[in-house]
């Protein structure tokens, strides 16, 4: 047991090493003065300057937080639903393809999915002159697609292990089906149905592949815009963009993980109040 | 008030069940299996030049096997199949490597380390997965100080005839598999982490008790416990590594696409919409046994719980 831990250490640093240095690299020639992204030429900020200023990044940093938006919320709401119906339904006519709909999602290569999307908003559009162009709404449609199954995956992790004594205790106390999913059933999964909203919010504001497919004129969201750049090579405004999503990410991940860790451990607390008040 | 009472009146009767089954299945039957059902008659369409560029029926055949054919014969094909499940079985394997001791040590720290280590490897996956693509351009590039490394490296270690001014690191297989590892790493660690971090430890000490040494106890009772994580997390990283699309178009050399890449370029540049529809059947159809074993492993590990 002795020398186990050392050797699991080292990998662990090493692990670590290889995880982070090549963003903190990545961080450190944003702020070269140098033309040539990976040659060092002097300390420089520079390239957040002319980032900031650039009027493209902004238009598409704006259309991407829109989509986020929209789609994360419809998303969270359909992801719930589809949730507590696994969760709690077990029999219903059609349960088998419900589940198998819910999971192909998630092992689905992007580009399938995006073809497949691409595929069918244009026969749309020959069949029922819907969508005219694509933009907006068509990638919005594409993303709650594949993020809702996400948020359907957590919730139902949280549905499985909640108490269903509690809900069966609202029903025989004459709360009715949907006083119970008001009033217990959300609440008590509230952290996952908020964890879930998260995930569906970074999966749209970083999505490339499928927003590639079913974007139209026009429509440049950030990542497509990135992409775009970086296909031609490193650049040190990318360096700086990226930088500036790497920190905005990282700090909002940190603050909502300490956020839903205080809030699971005050729920907690108050369940040990309750139990030892009835003791 | 007698609306609010019908309203509830009715959400008491099946109505909110239906509602709370039926939106996300027709959402999901509308537009997800339906554009997937396109997608595999498109398969058997015929390739026309009309907008859009195919046809059932008429003066075509009905069913055209033409596009699974040309899969199954013509090495472009075959040959972006093998380069797609070799890159994605070396990069599962080395997450391995790598994700077993990293989990296994994750288990083994205190635990207030314990969280901060498992947010740090949570973090990446939250942060733009294209960016860490690109974080890894920046390094492999000629130029950059860690291509210049190691060369260093390099030509300290081997005789002078072999010195080189730069390592070839981008645009090769190689670079892809490494990015593939870089990305997925977290898809390894967390599963197998899940797995290890639920053994009993007082198994390890009766076995020390009864005399195995630390390599043994590994071999006969860590490593057997922890398969269905190993499976788990093969799986999250074969599975999205051969579709993979982003990787290989950045990294990766164009003279050996990978599936994904053909896919796109069937579909966009040569406009052969049944042939991208036939090969990303065919991809399906070669991820479907893996998923299989993974569903049946999962199943196993859930009935022994």
């Amino acid at each position: 047991m002795n020398r186990r831990p050392t050797f699991l250490i080292s990998v662990l640093c090493f692990g670590f090493a290889f995880f982070y240095i090549p963003i903190l690299s990545m961080i450190v020639y944003s702020f070269n003065a140098s033309r040539l992204a990976t040659v060092w030429g002097g300390f420089s900020t520079k390239w957040y300057k002319s980032l900031l200023s650039n009027q493209q990044v902004w238009d598409a940093l704006i259309l991407s937080l829109k989509i986020a938006l929209v789609s994360a919320t419809v998303a969270t709401i359909l992801g719930t639903m589809a949730g507590i119906t696994l969760a709690r339904f077990t029999k219903f006519k059609g349960r088998t393809l419900f589940s198998g709909l819910v999971t192909a999602p998630l092992i689905m290569p992007e580009v399938i999915t995006g073809i497949s999307m691409l595929i069918f908003f244009i026969l749309m559009a020959n069949w029922v002159g819907w969508p005219a162009q694509r933009g907006f709404a068509t990638i919005t449609l594409a993303h709650i697609t594949f993020s809702m199954v996400f948020v359907t995956t957590i919730v139902n992790a949280r549905m499985v292990q909640t108490d269903r004594a509690i809900e069966e205790a609202a029903m025989d106390l004459g709360s009715r089906p949907w006083q119970v999913l008001f009033d217990i059933t959300l609440p008590v999964i509230s952290p996952a149905i908020a964890s879930g909203w998260l995930l569906a919010f970074t999966i749209s504001l970083d999505d490339v592949v499928i927003t590639n497919f079913t974007t139209g004129p026009g429509s440049t969201t950030l990542p497509l815009l990135i992409w775009s750049k970086v296909k031609l090579g490193v650049t040190p405004d990318i360096n700086a963009l990226a930088t500036l999503m790497v920190l905005t990410v990282g700090a909002g991940v940190i603050v909502a993980g300490i956020i839903l860790s205080r809030a699971e451990k005050r729920r907690l607390a108050d369940e040990r109040m309750a139990f030892r008040k009835n003791d | 008030m007698s609306d609010p009472s019908r309203l509830s009146r009715w959400f008491n009767s099946k109505g909110w069940v239906a509602i709370l089954i039926g939106v996300p299945y027709v959402w999901l039957i509308a537009l997800f299996l339906l554009p997937f059902f396109i997608v595999v008659a498109m398969s058997v369409a015929t390739n026309t030049p009309t907008a859009p560029p195919f046809s059932f029926g008429g003066e075509y055949p009905l069913i055209n096997f033409e596009s699974f054919g040309r899969v199954l014969t013509d090495t472009l094909y075959l040959r972006a199949f093998l380069t797609s499940i070799f890159n994605a079985l070396v990069a599962a394997v080395l997450c391995l490597l790598i994700g077993y001791p990293m989990a296994l040590g994750l288990t083994r720290v205190s635990r207030s380390w314990r969280n901060i280590l498992l947010m740090l490897v949570i973090l990446p996956f939250w942060t733009s997965f294209l960016l860490r693509v690109y974080a890894w351009m920046g390094l492999m590039g000629k130029n950059s100080w860690f291509n210049g490394f190691l060369t260093d490296a390099w030509n300290f270690l081997v005789p002078i005839d072999w010195a080189v001014k730069s390592v070839p690191m981008m645009n090769t297989n190689f670079a892809v598999v490494l990015v593939m590892v870089y990305t997925y790493l977290p898809f390894m660690i967390l599963p197998l982490f899940a797995s290890l971090e639920r053994l009993d430890p007082t198994l390890d000490e009766a076995a020390m008790d009864l005399g195995s040494r630390p390599s043994q106890v590994f071999r006969d009772v860590t490593l057997p416990q922890s398969i269905p994580g190993i499976i788990a997390g093969g799986m999250l990283v074969f599975i999205p590594a051969a579709g993979e699309l982003v990787i290989p178009t950045l990294v990766g050399n164009a003279s050996q696409p990978m599936i994904g890449k053909i896919i796109q370029d069937e579909f966009g540049q040569a406009r052969d919409w049944p042939m991208a529809a036939a090969v990303a059947v065919a991809l399906l159809l070669l991820m479907v046994v893996p998923t299989m074993i993974y569903s049946h492993y999962q199943a196993k590990a859930e009935g022994t719980k």
